[in-house]
């Protein structure tokens, strides 16, 4: 019987792979036979993480959307019902606020390792341009979630961020109004918003995440050595022509990734099971109240992970100026590959001076984060005005000191190697 | 039909063709989905003038109405409140109304009205479109310890004088907007339209 059934599956297998031939090697290539190096830390697991809440993020949504009405008139309502009165609906709705939210935390940590590591040095950089766009893409896709529940946050924040495209000279004010479809935001602004958020930005999100993954596999991952596997020497006990400091990805890093996104999933179900809103900050307060045209809430703030950026803006006493600070807070990261002139990748093989700064950037990313959340005292500006001085001064001066800071030669295999 | 060698020229010139009339058509083909984003025939309508009655407006009083879904400010300023009016010209940015978009010819004097204690404006802060706080009392406030009265806007910490002039050194560019406006009678202004005679 179990003979039959075998012969079953391999005959199945066997018509598929000769109507498909380019499927077994695509498997091959990204999963049984790509060879990761075998050093890979805690601060690999960001990438996994990222996927799966991606996937939690499109599968919630797609469930939110089949009682969500986008319209101005019927919006905030329709939420409030998801959350009262459909079946498990507090649960998806409250699954997909606290995935938004996890997704910045685990894609900011992700970006952070790429930094420490050089991860977007040669022959990294397209990975690296491709993950901004995916980040770009991302925030967009933040955004435009962000207003659907149509709370007064929902709408003043979509007031704020739409009119920064005001600053642009000459035609900033008719786009603004283009961007609206109407002469204030509306129900025309929150339908098409629905439409950016559930269908444009999701394909390109998906299709990004597509060739970022590519990218890497055709060049490899990098890890905490900052250690050129591919040009050491070859042969492992799996294959002779792959690198001897790499093991297949599957299944040495798919039971290793597995473990993590179970640790990370207890982590996600505290937070929606015992503290959905997060003290306000996943989701705010003010947006428990239904948007209201006419009166501004006391005290706009964005989301906490556009607080860094939020702040920088708010330093700036000048409209053109502080957006064009706030853009180019996001866009200078593209040019990180090229900024870098360091000799080596990982922070371990290079001098204090690297180590200082970068230490002094989390500092001042993390307070400009915090400052975004308050009021904006005199004080609180001058300190956002410095932490911005320095985010900049950091990426400017990159080429210059990491180009004189001391390194260690890195060694040609992983140092633990048996 | 078989082997007469290949026009090179011909087939380029073809490639050439095709590139450029599939490149209009493309463009051409973009029109529609980049102008049915401007706002709708119902959404132009929608910006119809407003008449409101102001006889029951008190000094120091102030009502919000709603013009093309900006909240709009009539405010029956006190006497006080214009006696500081050109305290203030050194703390501000543009104390004389010089930006003219800012307010119709009419409205371009110390007080930025038609009538001196009758102030109209856009309730929208100029630099991202919050609409300010009305902070009348002349008292210290936090943000301004000689604060003689007017808007402050929660966002971003701009300030405005009770002409809704832009205090120096915050974020909002520009004074708030004075709309057009015009009176029907003494006890009933018009947003939306100009005075009769004015541009």
């Amino acid at each position: 019987m179990s003979n039959i059934l075998v012969r079953a599956a391999n005959g199945a297998a066997d018509w598929f792979n000769e109507r498909a031939p380019g499927f077994m090697p695509f498997y091959r290539k990204h999963m049984s036979e790509y060879y990761a190096p075998k050093n890979f830390n805690i601060w690999y697991i960001f990438g996994i993480l990222a996927t799966v809440v991606l996937v939690n993020q499109i599968v919630t949504g797609i469930w939110l959307t089949m009682n969500y009405k986008p319209s101005a008139a019927e919006a905030f309502a329709s939420v409030e019902y998801i959350m009262r009165d459909v079946e498990w609906g507090w649960l998806i709705r409250y699954m997909h606020s606290t995935g938004a939210s996890m997704f910045f935390i685990v894609v900011y940590l992700h970006m952070f390792r790429g930094l420490i590591y050089g991860s977007y040095q040669k022959p990294r950089e397209l990975v690296w341009v491709l993950g901004m766009f995916i980040f770009l893409a991302l925030m967009a896709e933040a955004f435009f979630g962000y207003v659907l529940p149509w709370g007064q946050m929902s709408y003043w924040g979509a007031q704020v961020i739409i009119n920064l495209f005001g600053a642009v000279p000459v035609i900033g004010p008719e786009l603004t109004e283009w961007i609206r479809g109407d002469y204030l935001v509306s129900d025309a602004t929150l339908n098409r918003f629905f439409a950016l958020h559930v269908i444009a930005l999701p394909l390109v999100i998906l299709l990004l995440v597509a060739l970022h993954l590519f990218a890497l596999h055709e060049v490899g991952s990098n890890n905490p050595e900052g250690i050129d596997i591919k040009k050491g020497p070859k042969g492992n006990r799996w294959s002779a022509n792959a690198p001897a400091d790499g093991v297949p990805f599957h299944p040495y890093y798919t039971v290793k990734d597995t473990f993590y996104v179970g640790f990370f999933l207890i982590v996600c179900a505290f937070i929606l099971f015992f503290e959905p809103t997060l003290g306000g900050l996943f989701l705010e307060h003010d947006n428990f109240v239904e948007a209201n045209p006419l009166v501004t809430p006391e005290h706009i703030k964005p989301v906490w992970y556009f607080t860094p950026y939020y702040a920088m803006l708010r330093a700036i006493p000048d409209k053109l100026l502080g957006v064009a600070t706030m853009g180019g807070a996001v866009i200078i990261l593209i040019f990180l590959p090229w900024l870098d002139r360091s000799p080596v990748r990982s922070i371990r093989y290079r001098g204090w001076l690297t180590k200082l700064l970068i230490a002094i950037f989390v500092v001042a990313f993390v307070c400009l984060g915090w400052l975004g959340l308050q009021s904006g005292s005199t004080v609180q500006t001058w300190a956002a005005r410095i932490f911005t001085f320095y985010y900049f001064a950091f990426f400017i001066t990159m080429p210059i000191w990491t180009r004189i800071d001391a390194t260690r030669p890195v060694p040609q295999r992983v140092p633990e190697h048996d | 039909m078989a082997d007469q060698g290949v026009n090179t020229g011909r087939r380029r010139f073809l490639t050439a063709t095709t590139v450029v009339v599939g490149g209009a058509g493309a463009a051409v083909a973009a029109i529609p989905f980049l102008k049915t984003l401007k706002p709708s025939a119902r959404a132009q309508v929608a910006g119809a003038p407003v008449t409101e009655d102001i006889s029951r407006l008190e000094p120091g009083q102030r009502i919000v109405l709603q013009w093309r879904g900006q909240p709009v400010w009539i405010i029956r300023r006190t006497p006080e409140m214009l006696a500081t009016l050109p305290t203030q010209a050194s703390r501000l940015r543009d104390p004389d109304s010089d930006n003219p978009e800012q307010q119709p010819e009419y409205a371009r004097n110390e007080h930025r009205s038609i009538k001196p204690d009758l102030l109209v404006l856009v309730g929208t802060c100029t630099h991202l479109g919050c609409s300010p706080t009305f902070r009348p009392e002349m008292i210290p406030e936090p943000f301004d310890s000689e604060w003689q009265g007017g808007f402050y806007c929660p966002c971003h910490n701009s300030r405005f004088d009770m002409a809704g002039r832009v205090y120096e050194g915050v974020p909002a560019p520009t004074n708030l907007a004075v709309p057009p406006y015009r009176y029907l009678d003494d006890n009933h202004v018009q947003i939306g339209v100009n005075p009769e005679g004015a541009a």
